[in-house]
């Protein structure tokens, strides 16, 4: 065995096969993928939790329609792979819908709907946490249904939803990796490019990593802070 | 000012109550004593219709509840209810709790209705905790936050759901008081309880009910005293 150092950064050891610091000529290229990583995870994301508030009520609801329309909704988004579903939107939907649709759209679509599915039933267990007696209290006191939602249970659902939803942001941003298969520009399809022209596949995809935990690091810490103010009072 | 005629009520196959007959005046305080599943809080809870009656008559105040045409968040407004768990909302303070519904419902002015949770914080002892969170306070503040924060609505009839059964046996006083004052008001009340020394003292009427019937009414006095029927005779020989 050679007694040369595993890791190093210009390529003198491990017969100069990894070379760490030429990764940065590669970042401003990793850098507009990222930046398609965050718009298709805010954007995908803000329309998602819409969707999710609105068929998380679906499912509460006790209008038999608007319930099936929401329960069926999160079974079958809940119940294909994303993968299916991204290229099913990709490659399927515009033969049928006869338009084609950009990558991004479509992969806005699909995490939007994706994490929508899975945000309404996050909605939906929120607001069945609290406690039957906060809307008897509510309503006892002459407030509507539609009054005592508004000013008694969503507050408290809401604060119980932000550790679920957190859970739930850092997944779909991952998530958004397996977009590249329908092309979009984002983080991991841009690595893929350079690791296929210029076979530096560990330090590029060790690099892609990184910003991926970056990104979801990030985030943790800000609904960590979030959590903690919210909990003061 | 209300009258309930036969009123039934099911939980599925499972009768709780079976024809509930009574009457209560105004100025009448009521309660209404009874072992635990005889049916006591779903009577109570029927006639803010938070369970659904199955059927019969409630009449508040002239109006009959059942009526669908009834606006039922109207009579709401005019019967207060306290519960057990007392139901504070935990996301509000204390004053918060009480203008809520005042300013929701009534439309009065932020303003009119610190106001007026300013004097029924007072009156129930509680001046200094306008801005605490109901966390922060006993179980037996808490109780009288609530009551506090339905007084607020100037209701004609209180009702209240065993309001000192989730209380530590040394805050149980303080809340039966700001009942006591609230009765010696004039507030009609009904109240469900297992707290004998209070109904014997402060009701006008006492109803025993047993197996999702009124079995005896009476005075404290004949009720506690001389009861008329074997089971309301075994119930008490039971608690007292």
């Amino acid at each position: 065995m050679t007694d040369k150092p595993l890791f190093s950064l210009r390529g003198e050891s491990m017969i100069g096969r990894f070379d760490w610091l030429g990764v940065i000529d590669f970042f401003p290229q990793l850098g507009i993928g990222l930046c398609y990583t965050l718009l298709i995870s805010v954007v995908g994301l803000l329309i998602g939790f819409v969707l999710g508030a609105i068929f998380g009520l679906g499912r509460l609801s006790k209008n038999k329609l608007f319930y099936s329309i929401a329960s069926v909704y999160v079974e079958v988004i809940r119940g294909t792979p994303l993968l299916v579903q991204a290229i099913w939107v990709f490659f399927a939907l515009p033969l049928i819908i006869e338009y084609n649709l950009a990558s991004i759209s479509a992969g806005i679509i699909v995490i939007s709907v994706n994490s929508g599915a899975y945000i309404a039933e996050i909605v939906r267990g929120a607001v069945q946490s609290i406690e039957k007696g906060q809307m008897e209290a509510g309503r006892s006191l002459g407030l509507t249904h539609n009054q005592a939602m508004r000013y008694i249970i969503w507050p408290q659902a809401f604060k119980r939803m932000i550790p679920p939803l957190g859970n739930q942001f850092i997944i779909s941003i991952k998530d958004t990796s397996l977009l590249s298969v329908i092309l979009v520009p984002e983080l991991m399809f841009q690595g893929r490019l350079v690791a296929s022209n210029y076979f530096n596949a560990v330090e590029i995809y060790t690099t892609v990593a990184m910003f991926y935990l970056a990104i979801t690091l990030t985030l943790s810490f800000v609904l960590r802070y979030v959590e903690r103010r919210l909990n003061i009072q | 000012m209300i009258k309930v005629r036969q009123l039934y009520k099911k939980f599925g196959d499972n009768e709780v109550l079976r024809g509930i007959d009574c009457e209560i005046k105004e100025k009448e305080v009521v309660c209404v004593i009874g072992p635990s599943g005889s049916g006591k809080s779903t009577f109570l809870r029927c006639l803010n219709l938070l369970e659904t009656i199955t059927s019969g008559e409630v009449i508040i105040d002239g109006e009959n509840i059942m009526d669908p045409n009834i606006d039922i968040n109207k009579i709401r407004t005019e019967v207060g209810m306290v519960f057990q768990q007392f139901n504070l909302f935990p996301h509000k303070n204390v004053m918060e709790n009480i203008i809520l519904a005042p300013m929701k419902v009534r439309k009065l002015s932020r303003e009119e209705a610190i106001a007026r949770g300013e004097k029924l914080l007072e009156k129930v002892g509680l001046s200094d905790k306008g801005r605490s969170y109901p966390q922060q306070l006993s179980g037996g503040q808490q109780q009288r936050v609530a009551i506090a924060r339905a007084l607020a609505m100037e209701p004609k009839l209180m009702l209240f759901d065993e309001p000192t059964s989730a209380l530590d046996p040394e805050l149980v006083g303080e809340v039966l008081a700001v009942m006591k004052q609230l009765a010696e008001e004039g507030m009609t009340m009904i109240v469900v309880t297992h707290e004998m020394g209070f109904a014997r003292e402060v009701a006008d009427r006492v109803l025993f009910m047993d197996h999702g019937l009124i079995v005896e009414e009476g005075t404290p006095e004949q009720i506690f005293t001389s009861p008329r029927s074997e089971r309301t005779k075994e119930f008490l020989n039971k608690v007292l």
